[in-house]
């Protein structure tokens, strides 16, 4: 047992430290979110260059071959900076999908591109009725002589404006909210009958609403009525890594919080030597470590794939959740008028971590999977083991 | 990072669950629980863990420790808890063996250790004086040194278990022209010196564990001084240190959020069980994640423990955390036994009552409330964390 970071972990660590401290300024972020898709393209180059954007591939395709433990290190680091490139879009959602499921031809067509900084990817999942409910999908997809045509909507498809290619999961049989019959198909985004609408997140983000009017798909990922065991394991390892971009959001902003508690005078003293703004410091601190606790806890069952894990990665999103709304809560209020000012970064912070609440499921979603988990009656020997390990 | 097992590890689990299974009887465990014979069980139970070795396992070896790994100590706890079994009894074993070890002279090792060890000597702790709580440096107990007697004059409150005890370590002033934290010294004390009284306490759970204890006139000898005099406040606060580690009682708020679910399951509402009443379902996943969350705090500080280093900043939230961890689950359980809570003990048995685990409800709840007063409050603990991790 040891929570340590390898050698190599500790210098990607570092080494995005570095890119965030040289790139990451408050005016800095504010250009890149300004840009035409809300990041910066020589940043995302930089990227590659660096071997980010290959950290979780296999190495048969050029892929540095990492596990839970480094994509945990690097969307920490990001989250510290609020760093804006579409990693979660088009590395861990489009990549992970394509690396899942995807057949052996188009993986060496397309990952190596990914890895090299020249696509970008979205999936698109979510539509207007589907809310938290990832198999909610009306979205249709008919045979049509071998080929596949889509038709319906996708809303909030992260990088959905920049993406070049889309993995759009559309229901080839099955009722509208089971887990059978989903089909996951790449589609490019210049597709006759398709139309996009962007917009903007409140974290700056680009995100968009995708409309398929008879659009024929490029290929099928994975089998046919198969894309629900393709989407569950690479959506718990996006759920994993926005958790971990959720703390680095955390852990700077209760330092800047902190920082300002120590500087800022009223009555003639620091506010922070007051035992009221103290002890709800100390709740931010807590929670801030709770969710550091939970992540680890939640890395460390998906790396050694324990019985541990779904139980663990449930908890850490309920525990994201909550934990973001008190710090971002106390960050504002405790900075006072200036919390309110987009002079200041805390806003921004707080935006993103509101964000990540709702990403793939907010935090009472999440804690009503979780309780359906713990206190079925199947679960008791499963999570009787699982307290044993 | 990785959280996996060694082989060496499951192997000590085994040895470990097999020991439970032969040590921690029914029998054992019926005398423990009933408060009559609760003294007798938990001599007993700590006899049988000084037979196996495992009496104190946090002690250096040449003093009857173990050589227990960090992540073995962990195990040991974690399968003692699920079984069930209770910790020793802290006072000697824990607390006043930990000051004697890092301070006492030789002589006080060779008197006092062993006796520990065999559960020969039930110790209790003098610190908290009826002006002295939180504010524990405050403390006005007299020691006035006569030839080679210190005279000991003042009063001890909230005592544990003094009723049972032989011995009793306290802070006392021996000089009171300087700060307040220098001219306490530590002081081992036997209850059966002329001059000490011991009055019980009635508190809200029914059960007799507190107490005042009185000092008129006690003449203790010099030699049961720990270190130098007034330097008891340093040696009393290393010991701290060791209390904030255990105190979290994960692996016990483990076993008793399991026990609360399966209670939970067989309580019925109109035909349902009160597990799938989502109200009831938030309230218990919102305990169990916090749980989930501590539990890898305290890993982390062992961890660094470990390798030798000082356990980092978090773990100064695990006595707060764990206590409220334990009382929410207390307050919980209440709620389950719904009318049962409330029948007074004694009128009718509880499995008469046909909801038999009311009554220990009832009475950890109560009990429960202290778990966020004493060791320094849990308002002490958060201006701690402020001042020494936040720097505030």
């Amino acid at each position: 047992m040891n929570f340590n970071l390898s050698e190599e972990q500790n210098q990607i660590r570092d080494s995005i430290a570095r890119f965030v401290q040289e790139n990451y300024a408050f005016d800095q972020r504010n250009a890149v979110v300004a840009q035409e898709h809300g990041f910066s393209e020589e940043h995302w180059q930089q990227f590659a260059q660096l071997g980010w954007l290959s950290i979780p591939f296999a190495e048969e395709h050029d892929g540095f071959g990492g596990g839970p433990v480094d994509t945990m290190v690097l969307m920490q680091e990001f989250g510290r900076g609020l760093v804006a490139e579409p990693y979660l879009a088009t590395v861990l959602l489009f990549g992970g999908l394509l690396q899942a499921g995807a057949d052996e031809t188009l993986k060496s067509a397309y990952i190596p591109r990914i890895i090299a900084g020249e696509l970008q990817g979205a999936f698109a999942y979510l539509e207007r009725q589907s809310r938290y409910v990832i198999t909610d999908i009306a979205t249709s997809a008919r045979n049509n002589g071998g080929e596949w045509v889509l038709n319906g909507e996708k809303t909030v498809v992260l990088n959905g404006g920049a993406a070049e290619k889309l993995i759009v999961a559309a229901r080839t049989s099955g009722k509208q909210a089971d887990e059978s019959g989903i089909t996951l198909f790449l589609v490019d985004a210049s597709s006759a009958g398709l139309e996009r609408t962007t917009y903007r997140m409140t974290d700056g983000q680009e995100a968009a609403n995708i409309s398929l009017d008879n659009v024929t798909a490029e290929a099928i990922i994975g089998s046919e009525g198969e894309g629900y065991a393709v989407m569950t394991p690479v959506v718990d390892a996006a759920r994993l890594a926005v958790c971990a971009n959720a703390l680095g959001a955390m852990e700077s902003l209760n330092a800047q919080t902190l920082d300002y508690c120590k500087t800022r005078e009223q009555f003639g003293v620091p506010i922070g030597s007051f035992q009221a703004l103290q002890h709800r410091m100390v709740d931010t601190f807590a929670a801030c470590e709770n969710v550091k606790s939970l992540l680890y806890r939640a890395v460390c069952a998906a790396q050694d794939s324990e019985a541990d894990a779904q139980r663990s990665l449930l908890a850490l999103k309920v525990m994201v959740g909550r934990a973001g709304k008190l710090i971002g809560g106390e960050a504002i209020q405790l900075h006072g008028g200036m919390g309110m000012t987009e002079e200041l970064s805390v806003g921004f912070y707080v935006k993103r971590l509101m964000i990540i609440n709702t990403l793939f499921g907010d935090a009472d979603y999440h804690q009503q999977l979780f309780a359906d988990l713990v206190n079925a009656p199947a679960a008791k020997s499963a999570a009787a083991k699982s307290e044993a390990a | 990072m990785h959280t996996r097992l060694s082989e060496e590890d499951l192997a000590f689990q085994s040895e470990v669950r097999a020991f439970l299974n032969e040590a921690w009887t029914k029998e054992l465990a019926a005398t423990c629980n009933n408060r009559a014979t609760m003294k007798e069980g938990l001599v007993e139970w700590q006899r049988r863990l000084y037979k196996q070795g495992w009496m104190a396992p946090h002690w250096p070896v040449e003093h009857g420790g173990t050589d227990w790994s960090v992540t073995q100590s962990f195990i040991y706890n974690l399968e003692r808890a699920s079984a069930g079994a209770p910790e020793a009894i802290p006072f000697g074993v824990t607390m006043v063996a930990s000051v004697i070890i890092a301070y006492g002279n030789d002589e006080q090792k060779a008197r006092f250790l062993p006796r520990i060890l065999k559960s020969e000597d039930w110790w209790c702790q003098g610190y908290s004086e009826p002006g002295a709580g939180s504010d524990l440096a405050s403390l006005k107990t007299r020691a006035e040194l006569e030839g080679d007697e210190y005279v000991i004059n003042g009063s001890k409150i909230w005592t544990t278990y003094a009723q049972y005890a032989d011995w009793i370590f306290c802070l006392v002033r021996t000089d009171s022209s300087g700060r307040k934290q220098e001219g306490i010294t530590f002081l081992l004390i036997d209850m059966n010196t002329p001059g000490v009284t011991v009055r019980p306490i009635d508190t809200i759970d029914g059960f007799h564990h507190l107490n005042e204890v009185h000092f008129d006139n006690v003449r203790v000898p010099v030699a049961n001084r720990i270190g130098e005099e007034g330097k008891g406040w340093t040696y009393a606060k290393s010991l701290l240190v060791h209390e904030r580690l255990s105190i979290a009682e994960v692996a016990d708020s483990k076993r008793a959020l399991a026990q609360l679910r399966e209670e939970a399951r067989q309580e019925v509402n109109g035909g349902t069980s009160l597990l799938q009443d989502p109200l009831f379902a938030k309230r218990l996943t919102d305990i169990e994640i916090d749980l989930m969350a501590l539990e890898f705090t305290e890993l982390r500080a062992l961890a660094s423990i470990a390798e030798g280093k000082e356990p980092g900043p978090e773990s100064s939230l695990l006595k707060l955390q764990g206590t409220e961890i334990q009382q929410a689950i207390q307050e919980l359980r209440m709620d389950v036994a719904a009318y049962y809570s409330g029948t007074l003990q004694g009128e009718l048995s509880a499995e008469a009552l046909g909801h038999d685990y009311a009554d220990s409800a009832q009475k950890s709840y109560f009990r429960g409330r202290a778990s966020s007063i004493y060791g320094g409050s849990n308002e002490v603990q958060k201006n701690i964390t402020a001042k020494y991790v936040l720097g505030l």
